[in-house]
């Protein structure tokens, strides 16, 4: 199976074990993918928080690089993902929004790609019996809580993802490797985005509840689909609640006996392998 | 002339904010509110009574995340995660100065390394946001971290077509 990939700024960066993890996983599952050309950042909170025209044609920009081979085009970040699914949705909708868009950017829409995330290609179209069947260690003891936050889920009517108050796919997906995904009411809050350098005292308070929460539904970790949310989640917890995030790529990984895993929970800020270890998972 | 009211909806473009009926639903789930100076049903009933310059020198129009938990749950379909955004871009058309700065000196920042490159480079744009904000110290240990981790590099692949992005920033004014 063939599909664009968009890594978007974090995944070259600050989410290298993301996008590592995710490239590991596909190979191992026949996806091959392949990067869009030329792409450019989809202007994230900070573009559409101060000017709505420049949110809609950054991600347009991108849209019509991908068209270049229609079909699906995998979007890791969640704040990538929401960019870009709610850019199409505008331009899908307003004519002329859409024709000075494309002058703006210079380039027609013919909306011939779908942006899709990870979790819903992995779930969807490989399914969790498939990845059963591949798990070679299975992950028994480890105890994740799925945590979604906003921007994969909000607003329904442009993400599509899944439920928007009980999301599940990611739970189910880790339920396949032999991990024991534990229910709690806080898989879609918020973490605090992108405030996390200009209001860094909001953003600890928030991952600190997400952490007590998580504690208290009898987790040992975390697991996100995000970036941004793992960057939040990885660095600024307080060391008295902190629990180890993981990508959910990552926990697919060591499920599937890949290679990589270790190399990654290496870069981790809040390191996760004492944990593996004490479950003999590494 | 144009009441507040009326300006903000022009550029929501949607549903009117007057739809509210005031059940306070979106600040109970509103995961900032607790920080907010005027909380998000609040800034609804301000800007009905026109109260321009209040609304848009508070803190709360810069400490929204854009969770879109409020216009997910409002039962009238009241966009205020837009409204947020809306009042942002009044904000800074008028020149009022951000109640937050450095939440918008690090939006600037972010969108200024986005037209000299396409892409976000990491560490440059966090020097950036420094030298904006004059927060020169905070995380100064974590960002060693990540660039002995090989997390954060100097340089990073940029777009090569540079001329169509700072094209997009020309025409949007930004
Ligand atoms: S949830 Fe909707 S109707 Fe209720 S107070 Fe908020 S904006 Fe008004
Ligand atoms: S979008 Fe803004 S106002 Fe609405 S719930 Fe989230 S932080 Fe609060």
């Amino acid at each position: 199976m063939k599909v664009s990939y968009y890594p978007g700024c974090s995944l070259h960066a600050t989410g290298k074990e993301y996008d590592l993890s995710i490239k590991t996983v596909s190979s191992a599952l026949d996806i091959d993918l392949r990067e869009v050309e030329d792409w450019s950042c989809c202007g994230a909170s900070s573009a559409h928080m101060t000017n709505f025209k420049l949110s809609v044609a950054l991600p347009a920009r991108s849209l019509i690089a991908a068209e270049k081979d229609p079909g699906d085009v995998m979007v890791p970040c969640a704040a990538c993902f929401n960019r870009l699914k709610t850019a199409q949705y505008h331009l899908r909708r307003d004519e002329s929004l859409k024709k000075e868009i494309e002058e703006v950017v210079g380039g027609t829409f013919h909306d011939t790609v779908e942006i899709r995330h990870p979790l819903d290609i992995f779930y969807n179209d490989i399914g969790t019996d498939t990845m059963s069947a591949k798990v070679r260690k299975k992950l028994a003891g480890l105890k994740p809580v799925s945590y979604y936050g906003c921007l994969l889920l909000r607003p329904p009517e442009i993400c599509q993802l899944d439920n928007y108050e009980n999301p599940v796919i990611m739970d189910n997906l880790l339920n396949s490797t032999g991990a024991e995904s534990m229910p709690w009411s806080y898989k879609t809050d918020c973490c605090g985005g992108s405030l996390t350098l200009g209001k860094t005292d909001v953003v600890v308070r928030l991952v600190d509840k997400l952490m007590t929460m998580a504690r208290e539904a009898g987790a040992n970790c975390l697991v996100t689909a995000c970036p941004v949310c793992f960057a939040n989640l990885d660095m600024r917890a307080s060391e008295n609640v902190r629990l180890p995030t993981f990508y959910f790529t990552e926990i697919l990984a060591l499920a599937l006996g890949l290679e990589g895993p270790e190399s990654w929970f290496r870069i981790h800020n809040t390191d996760p392998r004492p944990l593996l270890k004490s479950l003999n998972l590494l | 002339m144009a009441t507040f009211l009326e300006e903000v909806n022009e550029k929501i473009n949607g549903v009117p904010i007057q739809a509210c009926y005031h059940c306070r639903k979106c600040t109970a789930g509103c995961p900032v509110a607790f920080a907010m100076e005027h909380n998000p049903n609040k800034i609804i009933k301000m800007i009905q009574m026109g109260m321009r310059e209040e609304v848009l020198n508070s803190s709360t129009i810069w400490l929204c995340a854009s969770c879109e938990t409020c216009v997910t749950r409002c039962p009238n379909n009241v966009d205020i995660a837009r409204m947020m955004d809306v009042l942002r871009e009044i904000a800074i058309e008028s020149k009022v100065p951000a109640k937050e700065k450095k939440i918008l000196k690090f939006h600037e920042a972010f969108l200024s390394n986005i037209k000299s490159g396409g892409r976000i480079n990491e560490p440059m744009m966090i020097v950036n946001y420094k030298l904006r904000s004059g927060d020169y110290f905070s995380d100064m240990a974590m960002g060693m971290s990540m660039f002995m981790k090989g997390k954060i590099k100097l340089i990073s692949p940029r777009t090569k077509d540079m001329k169509s992005v700072r094209a997009i920033f020309k025409s949007t004014g930004a």
